[in-house]
């Protein structure tokens, strides 16, 4: 095996892409040394990325917030400015694994280890994040929720990888949410996810609203009917029966030793309910 | 020397204080030597190949080419075990665990082994090994297991307790039978009957280190083992007669260890170990992964059980009964008895009778875990005991308390108990601050009552004191729970010496004879006893050294204080000396001074205890919340109260990740779905509440002090505490194990739709 540190995106970039075997990113390497630990990879060749300087901020400029690849999750929850705009999202990374883990894991690599049941996910898609690719024929920007394409497969190309993921600046009256349930209170996976975004009106009308499940099918869902059923109201008792009717319908669970399928659809629901209150709150709605 | 071992009554001085442990600072600074912590020169790493079938027959195994690989030095199977057993089919079982024996028994049952230069080269070599499987019908679930049709997992195995002896094979290893009375009688006395049936799922003890150990064997046949172990002399045993090896030729060492609960009571890999080293020549260590830990050693039984009680109106038992099935893996064990004999522990029964069945099934062997099998039989009975209070119309707590076992009454599994602490606990609790707490919306209490045999057994203790007065006390008990402060403080007691002059070292098996495995809470126990006979010898030794120096009889001199003194006016312009002096003239008045003890503890007196427990359930998630615990308990006497607490908040700890989220996940294929903390959930830190605990002192009569063990009995009430707080809140009875939120939200779901329907 042999491990690599590069200081810019384009040499880390050629290293993937000239690797003969297989090649992984390393950001925080939580789901990686586990992985090369317990046996289940035999990486050729590891690329440590945070040695390259735009993988280690996160900045602020008039269009939003960008978050680099290599910015571990409790430093997004020290960032005031970015818990503001969008809390759902910080408090989504500020749950994976326990407080050790955070100080090293990234969001990129909780998109990138492609579980359905990550938990920055379903928050991400729900903001409309996007991911700053970098590859052997440049740069491309895509939407997070494009990343993915079934448990453990990303859209990701040969020598490609993600520099940063990127954040609109929330209009005026938004607020977001993520919910996720797991049996313990920490150090655990989500049986089911549920993220919540959403801009108000003036009157306090939910006007455009986001709506995503995570652990539920094969790959995030962005659940539109949900989103549908909020807008127009102000999250009435008949708003709220229509979003986890539109929940539980979107869900294509699988039985396992976390939950079954039942359980999963009913949960999902109940969660998207929970965190579309939370956002609202947050959106000023009341 | 015989000493008397009858409770005295004795007043204490540092009995019952709280200095901080001898192995404290090592464990907090990693200092500690646990199993995988120690090297020898020229170690290989050892590795075992294990089955991904529950059931196969091994027709072949090929390790001609992890032989060739460079670096391998050893490549092992059952055919370097040699069965040595001459017709003991319990060691033979021992010895099929380690190692697979024609017939894979379970989902990770070892078959092969081997001893490389590095990990790497091992794992080579463990993908080289073919092994030929012919798979065969497998039974994981324990009610699967004893219908007539199924697979049979142990051919020789016949029913025993059964008249006539069955000459067919059968699964369930042993049927056993307590009680006394007339149950039907009882029963028709009844105003009230409460009959149900209940599941609790396998769970492991689930100790953070992983089984390691360092074994070496020469050509010479001696041979030594340091592992992690809550037995070492046992461990030699056990491996000296598996593997052929002289008894006093095997030095076995205890390191430190990451907990065992019951799990490291009997070898496991280590025979695999020793055999890699004798055929490799040189020292090998084997560390089992998680995934090893999980599939392959230490779970406890799932078990199956049904629960008829009758009571009168005025709130007295008129009859109780139980059918326990017990899983015990695949070999036999006892683990259905044991259910059968503590199902009813904590009542006084005219009329009682509880059934006991051992059964195997294509799980890896059980062993005991924490008080063995009397958690689920006590969720059965504790949750019945509830069920049956409220349609008597009887506070939980009240019904129990009309119906505790006290001094005289015959228990349910033979003997007439002497003074016991279940009726105590029970009013402590009744009294407690917690039973009038207020409880909100969503919120429920439960309580429930527990018992444990608890164990003495043999025992033997050494005490020098060095020429400065300082004192090693070497016991042969691992310390899995503090008991070194504990025989330290004991030791400073009987000598009247600062604690800190005390250092209690656990010895390797070479140094000091036959001592039991520290299992049934027996070790502060059976340990303090030999403690205290070994001071008392040394100190008859201080008293002729005293009587020697001053030329008066040794009659004439008593032990005070930490020091000689010379008793009567007769002999006042004497003074007195001193422990550190008499060390540092004991070169001059006859050498090294020492005390020594061997017993037989006898007399382990019986241990109760009553919890309390408020849960919060979300209804629309069936999510728990434990929000407060309270363990009322009682010790005999707390030698050092910090570590019986300790004891009383651990066993709630494992009792409440059982009740909620812990469980052996089988697949239809009969492997194990879960070997892992991620999807094995024990709980963590922030799932639990301060875990409350008052100890209570009754005094075994049996113990110079007292004591009694109090490691196990606090796992015991937890499932039922839970379960009945769980069921108050949630409004529906819980009747399997563990409550997870999947199996709470289904009961909540059925309770609506029959209220709709019915």
């Amino acid at each position: 095996m042999r491990y690599a540190a590069p200081t810019t995106t384009r040499e880390a970039a050629a290293l993937i892409a000239k690797a003969k075997g297989r090649a992984f990113v390393l950001a925080g390497g939580t789901d990686l040394l586990v992985r090369m630990k317990i046996g289940t990879i035999e990486p050729e060749l590891v690329v440590d990325i945070k040695r390259i300087p735009a993988t280690q901020s996160i900045t602020k400029s008039a269009t939003g917030f960008r978050i680099g690849a290599g910015v571990p999750t409790a430093a997004m929850g020290e960032n005031n400015a970015l818990k503001k705009a969008w809390p759902g999202v910080v408090e989504a990374a500020n749950l994976i694994g326990s407080d050790q883990i955070q100080n090293r894991c990234t969001i990129v690599g909780n998109l990138c280890n492609a579980s359905p049941a990550a938990d920055s996910v379903p928050a991400l898609i729900a903001a409309g994040a996007k991911a700053a690719i970098v590859g052997p024929r440049g740069r491309r920007t895509v939407a997070v929720d494009k990343i993915v394409t079934g448990p453990g497969t990303t859209s990701l190309k040969k020598g490609e990888f993600i520099e940063a993921i990127t954040l609109p600046r929330p209009p005026p009256r938004s607020g977001d949410a993520y919910l996720r349930f797991i049996p313990r209170t920490e150090m655990d996976i989500a049986v089911v996810g549920a993220g919540v975004s959403l801009t108000l009106g003036p009157n306090g009308v939910v006007k455009k609203a986001r709506v995503t499940l995570g652990a539920v099918a094969p790959t995030v869902v962005l659940v539109p009917a949900a989103a549908r059923a909020i807008t127009g109201t102000r999250l009435e008792d008949v708003a709220l029966a229509k979003l986890a009717a539109a929940c539980e319908a979107a869900c294509n669970p699988i039985d396992d030793m976390r939950g079954t399928i039942e359980y999963r659809t009913e949960v999902a629901g109940v969660l998207a309910r929970r965190a579309a209150k939370i956002a609202y709150q947050r959106a000023g709605g009341n | 020397m015989a000493h008397d071992t009858s409770f005295t009554n004795q007043e204490f001085k540092v009995i019952g204080t709280r200095p901080p442990r001898p192995d404290g600072v090592d464990k907090v600074t990693g200092r500690a030597a646990y199993g995988a912590d120690t090297f020898a020169p020229g170690q290989l790493v050892g590795l075992i190949l294990r089955s991904p079938h529950a059931h196969a027959q091994i027709r072949k195994i090929d390790t001609s080419r992890a032989e060739k690989l460079k670096g391998v030095k050893a490549v092992i199977t059952s055919d370097d075990l040699p069965d040595l057993t001459n017709g003991d089919r319990a060691m033979l079982d021992i010895l099929e665990n380690c190692m697979a024996r024609g017939r894979a028994l379970y989902d990770g049952h070892a078959v092969a082994a081997v001893a490389a230069i590095d990990a790497e080269t091992a794992r080579k070599a463990l993908k080289l090994i073919k092994v030929d499987y012919k798979r065969l019908p497998h039974v994981t679930d324990v009610d699967e297991a004893v219908k007539p049709d199924a697979p049979i997992v142990q051919p020789y195995v016949r029913t025993a307790g059964v008249q006539p002896p069955p000459t067919k094979a059968s699964n369930i290893s042993q049927i056993s039978e307590f009680g006394h009375g007339d149950v039907e009688a009882g029963f028709a006395q009844a105003d009230f009957i409460v009959e149900e049936s209940y599941k609790t799922e396998q769970t492991h003890q689930g100790y953070i280190e992983p089984h390691a150990c360092l074994a070496s064997v020469g050509p010479d046949g001696q041979g030594e083992l340091w592992v992690t172990t809550q037995g070492h002399f046992t461990f030699r045993n056990q491996c000296a007669a598996l593997l052929g090896m002289d008894v006093a030729k095997l030095k076995v060492t205890a390191s430190e260890i990451g907990g065992g609960f019951g799990g490291k009571t009997h070898v496991w890999m280590e025979p695999v170990a020793l055999a890699l080293s004798r055929k490799a020549n040189r020292p090998v260590k084997v560390v089992m992964s998680r995934d090893e830990v999980f599939r392959a050693t230490g779970p406890t039984s799932s078990t199956s059980v049904d629960v008829k009680i009758g009571a009168k109106k005025n709130g007295r038992i008129t009859a109780a009964t139980a059918t326990l099935r017990y899983q015990t893996g695949a070999f036999p064990g006892i683990w259905g008895m044991l259910g059968a004999m503590t199902a009813y522990a904590c009542y006084d029964l005219k009329n009682v009778k509880t059934v006991g069945y051992n059964v195997l099934v294509n799980r890896p062997k059980v062993a005991a875990y924490r008080a063995p099998s009397a958690p689920m039989a006590a969720f059965a009975v504790e949750s019945t005991i509830d069920l049956l209070a409220a349609k008597v119309g009887m506070e939980p707590v009240d019904f129990r308390i009309k119906n505790a076992a006290k001094k005289g009454t015959k228990a349910s599994y033979g003997p007439t108990y002497g003074p016991i602490g279940i009726g105590p606990t029970l009013e402590a609790v009744k009294n407690h601050p917690h039973m009038r707490a207020r409880l909100g919306k969503n919120q429920g209490r439960g309580m429930a009552c527990g018992f444990w045999f608890n164990f003495g057994g043999q025992t033997c203790t050494d005490l020098n004191i060095g020429v400065d007065g300082t004192v090693n006390l070497t016991v042969g008990t691992v310390d899995v729970g503090g008991s070194r402060a504990s025989l330290s403080l004991i030791a400073a007691e009987e000598l009247g010496i600062p604690y800190e002059r005390i250092k209690c070292n656990v010895a390797d098996t070479s140094s000091l004879g036959h001592n039991d495995t520290t299992e049934g809470s027996r070790g502060t126990f059976s340990s303090g006893m030999a403690t205290i006979f070994a001071a008392r010898d040394a100190i008859e030794v201080l008293r002729e050294r005293a009587a020697q120096t001053w030329e008066i009889d040794v009659k004439d001199v008593k032990w005070e204080g930490g020091r000689a003194v010379p008793k009567g006016v007769r002999h006042s312009n004497l003074g007195t000396l001193t422990l550190e002096e008499l060390a540092a003239a004991s070169p001059n008045t006859g050498g090294p001074i020492a005390g020594h003890n061997e017993v037989v503890a006898d007399g382990a007196g019986v241990s109760f205890a009553s919890h309390i427990c408020d849960v919060e359930v979300d209804p629309e998630t069936g999510a728990t919340k434990v929000l407060r615990y309270t363990v009322v308990q009682d010790a005999g006497k707390a030698i050092h109260p910090d570590y019986v607490e300790g004891q009383l908040q651990g066993g709630a700890a494992q009792g409440i990740g059982w009740a909620l989220n812990e469980e052996y996940i089988y697949g239809k294929d009969g492997r194990l779905q879960n070997p892992g903390f991620l999807d094995y959930r024990i709980p963590v830190c922030s799932d639990l509440p301060f875990i409350d605990t008052e100890i209570l002192e009754i005094p075994n009569p049996n113990h110079p002090y007292g004591v009694r063990g109090v490691g196990e009995t606090s796992i015991v009430p937890p499932l039922a505490a839970v379960g009945n707080a769980v069921s108050n809140a949630a409004n529906v009875r819980l009747t399997h194990v563990p409550m997870s939120p999947p199996r709470i939200l289904k009961a909540i779901k059925n309770r609506r739709s029959n209220a709709t329907t019915g």
